[in-house]
This record gives C-alpha cells, structure tokens and sequence, in this order.
C-alpha cells in the first residue's frame, strides 16, 4: 500500500426495519476510503462511524467475503453486486469508484423476496424450489468405483458449470419480472445431464417450476439480465435446456 | 399445474403463437411484393388467386390465424400483469445490461401491433375506412375476367400522407417486437445454446429488418410516387 491517497464517498442506502415498514434512503458519507477497501470493508468503516455517532448500523449479510458463498444481496447503482463481471460484493473494490462518487445501495427487490431488514433479503424462496426437486432420491449404495458410472467429459464439464450456481439470487434481483429461471434451470439442467439425475428428469421439472411460480417468482421474457447478474456467470442455455425438460416432460 | 397455467407452458404457447404469425408475416410480405410486377397481372392477380381457393381453405385460413392473434394476446397480456407484480418495487437507479429497448417493451409494441391490425383489416380487408377506392367497388378486366382493383386501392390508400404514416409507424413496432421475438422462440423451444444464442440475436434482428424494409418499400415507393397504379 504505497498510494494514500483515500476517497469520500455520498452514500444512499435503504434502510428498513422489518417487512412491515415502508423503508426510506438515508445519506451517509463514507470517509478515508482507500482503493485497496473491498465494498464490504468500506461499508464496515461507514458502521463504525456510526456506532460511534450511537446510530444503528447498516445491515447487511455477509459470510465468506472471497467470492465463492453469495451471501451479499446488495444492488449497486442499479447493478446486483455492482454490475462487474462475475463478481460479488465482497470481491468489488474501491477502485471501481472515484473520490467524489454518488453511490446508491439498495437489497434485492423482488416480490419472492421479502425484505428482513435494510440489505438483507429472505431468500428462502430459492430453499423451497430446491426442496421441490433438486435432489435424487434413487438409493445410490456404497460409494462406486470411480468410471463405473461412465459420463463423458464435456457432459460432466457442462454439468459442473450449471452446478456453479451458488444461490445467491442476484439472477432474481436482476431480472426485471423477478424470474428464478436461471436459478431453476441451473439445478434442474445439472441434474438432467447425469444419469443419476435422468431418472426423475420430468418430475423435477414439473415441481421445481411448479413451486417456483407458487413462491412468487415471475416469468420469463428472455431479457437475460440475469446472466449479466449472475457472479458465477451461468449461462441462459441452461433455461433453453430447462425449457426443452419442461417439453419433454409433458410426453413422458 | 395445466400447461396453460405453468411458467414455462405459457412462454411456450406465446412463443409458438408468435412465430406462426413470422410466418404468415413471410408469406404475407411475398404476396404483397407481387404489387412490383413480378406476378403477371401484378397484385390483383395474386388477390384473385387468393380469394379463388376453395372457401373452407379460405375460413380454415383465417380462424387459425385469429386463433394464434387471441392466444397470444391472451397470455401476453396475463404474463404482463403477473410479471409487474414479480418486482413490486423498482431499483433507485436503474441499469440494465442485457435487456433492450424491444424486450421491455414488447407488451407496447405488441400493443401497436394490435390496434394496427385492426385498422389493416378496416382498410384493405372489411375496405371501410376509404370507401371511394374499395377494390371491391372497382372491378377492372384481368385475363378476360373482371377483378377487384387491389392495385387502385392500396395506391390511393398510400397516397395518403397519414396512412403511409400509420403503416410505417406500425412496421417500426413490428421490427422492435420482431427482433426480440425471433430469437426469444429459439430460447423458450430449448433450441438454443450458448454458441447459437447470440448469433440468433443478431439474426433475429436481421430477419426483423428484413421485414421493415420489405413492408416499407410498399407505401414509401407509391407515396414517392415512384410505383403508379
């Protein structure tokens, strides 16, 4: 850390108590802000000022802060996590922003998601679509010999990349009809490509949809922002493929 | 859950519905094109050949075409309103990424589209809205047999400073629903992957403008007064 040279930020930040309250922006300056401060870090430095001004600090959730667990809920001027490829909240840095920037932070906004208190949101929705279907339930025994089961590499490499998704719902906070589509096609598309997922293909696709629209979700109209959101850059083919599931499995 | 209730049921039927009409658009833009005379006895003697098919082609014709305009109308606008209320609250700011202009607005365009179909049929079907150059009224002699002046009337129609507007103006709609309808097909079939998925974007949009340019070229040539009837 040779530079230090340190910014302010002008923050507005929704603030909420609980589900029932309307919720309002406030205004907080952020100050000696470096570029080296992850987003989270500069946001902990805010909420020590404001402990110390014996005010109520923003909360926000948070868990691994490396990237991988997509705890952070935080749209960024408009972006899910700050709108820079593939990355989360806590990989976003000061860097990104200028001395002098307005910045606006607001938590998910979609009607499956309610909110529990200023930037976290209840995403237990996504829990009840995976409840629905994102499992096998065959008996698998003891564990194989590796290559027993013979899957070829590019369907285990495409069954991977759908795997990748780590449910964090920046897809949801992106989508403008606040669809899990991509969320829902990942997981059904990851276990539709395995044998060991085949078997219950068309049941899984009914229920997980089925559930997704009861939890609130919209629909999808192919706008794809979803895949700009998404930090672990899921592709939409997988909702072509979990549309072409959900056709199969009105024959089967 | 009924197909016709499901998410993915319903982008399906929507999908389907959309592109049956792309292709009744294709066919209908090579039938028009006939008015620039590579039909000999130009576009009356594709009306005449149209209206000479048996009659239960004719209404079989025209109810499956009403049936996929009331299907997709239907659920366009039923997954509208439910898709409104799947974000109760916009974003202080708002950023988009991938959407465009044409895939927020398809409910509007399509919107465009429907009042413009309306006044189409009351044009040149129903022939109400200029009674005085109705092909119907005007028959003139074609292969030894008299025809109704279709030539008459959509060169008087288009003559007609606002009426080359509303077609013009409703052929912009039809390239701003087009270009995201055709590849959003490909998507809601499962028949895109994320090799083809950007290629039948920019297709897509190809193809939309293709028809721009194709419908256009009609009242722009008579209202410049390049085509004569």
């Amino acid at each position: 850390m040779s530079d230090h040279k340190t910014m302010t930020l002008t923050l507005i930040v929704w603030r909420q108590k609980n589900a029932n309250d309307p919720g309002k922006f406030e205004t907080y300056t952020a100050k000696n802000i470096t570029e080296h401060h992850s987003f989270l870090e500069m946001l902990d430095c805010v909420n020590e000022d404001l402990i110390y001004a014996g005010k109520d600090p923003i909360v926000f959730d948070h868990d691994c802060r490396e990237g991988i667990c997509g705890t952070c809920s935080q749209v960024i001027n408009g972006a899910p996590h700050g709108g820079q490829d593939r990355t989360t909240v806590c990989q976003l840095h000061m860097r990104k922003f200028k001395d002098g920037d307005t910045i606006y932070i607001e938590p998910w906004r979609a009607r499956a998601f309610p909110i529990i208190r200023d930037l976290i949101v209840d995403r237990s929705a996504l829990d009840k679509i995976i409840q629905a279907g994102g499992y096998t339930s065959c008996h698998t025994g003891g564990v194989a010999d590796g290559n027993a089961i013979i899957i070829p590499k590019p369907v285990a490499d495409e069954a991977m990349d759908a795997a990748e998704c780590v449910g964090c719902g920046a897809c949801v906070a992106g989508c403008p009809n606040g669809a899990a589509m991509l969320f829902t096609g990942a997981k059904v598309s990851q276990l539709a490509l395995l044998p060991q997922g085949k078997a219950e293909a068309a049941e899984r696709v009914k229920n997980m949809t089925n559930t997704m629209i009861e939890c609130g979700f919209g629909n999808c109209t192919n706008h794809y922002e979803c895949m700009a959101a998404c930090p672990k850059g899921i592709n939409v083919k997988f909702i072509a493929r979990m549309n072409r599931e959900f056709l199969k499995a009105q024959f089967a | 859950m009924q197909f016709t209730s499901s998410s993915i049921g319903r982008k399906i039927l929507m999908a389907i519905t959309g592109q049956a009409m792309v292709l009744f658009a294709v066919v209908h833009l090579l039938g028009n094109s006939s008015i620039f005379g590579w039909l000999n006895g130009g576009i009356n003697a594709y009306a005449e050949h149209l209206h000479s098919l048996p009659l239960p082609i004719i209404i079989g014709f025209r109810l499956a075409l009403l049936a996929m305009v009331s299907v997709h109308i239907w659920f366009g606008i039923q997954l509208t309103i439910e898709n409104r209320g799947g974000r109760p609250q916009q974003y202080a700011v708002k950023s988009t990424q991938k959407a465009t202009f044409a895939s927020e607005n398809m409910i509007w365009t399509g919107s465009l589209l429907g009042l413009f179909l309306a006044y189409h049929l009351a044009h040149f079907t129903f022939q109400v809205i200029s009674p005085d150059t109705a092909a119907l009224k005007h028959l003139v002699p074609l292969h030894n047999e008299m025809v109704p002046n279709v030539l008459g009337m959509v060169v008087g129609g288009f003559k007609n400073f606002f009426v080359s507007l509303i077609y013009t103006g409703a052929m912009v709609a039809l390239f701003l629903h087009l270009s995201h309808g055709i590849q959003s097909f490909f998507q809601t079939m499962g028949w895109s992957t994320d090799k083809s998925q950007p290629i039948l974007v920019k297709l897509g949009t190809l193809v939309a403008l293709g028809f721009f340019l194709g419908y256009v070229a009609i009242p722009l040539t008579i209202f410049a007064g390049i085509l004569k009837g």
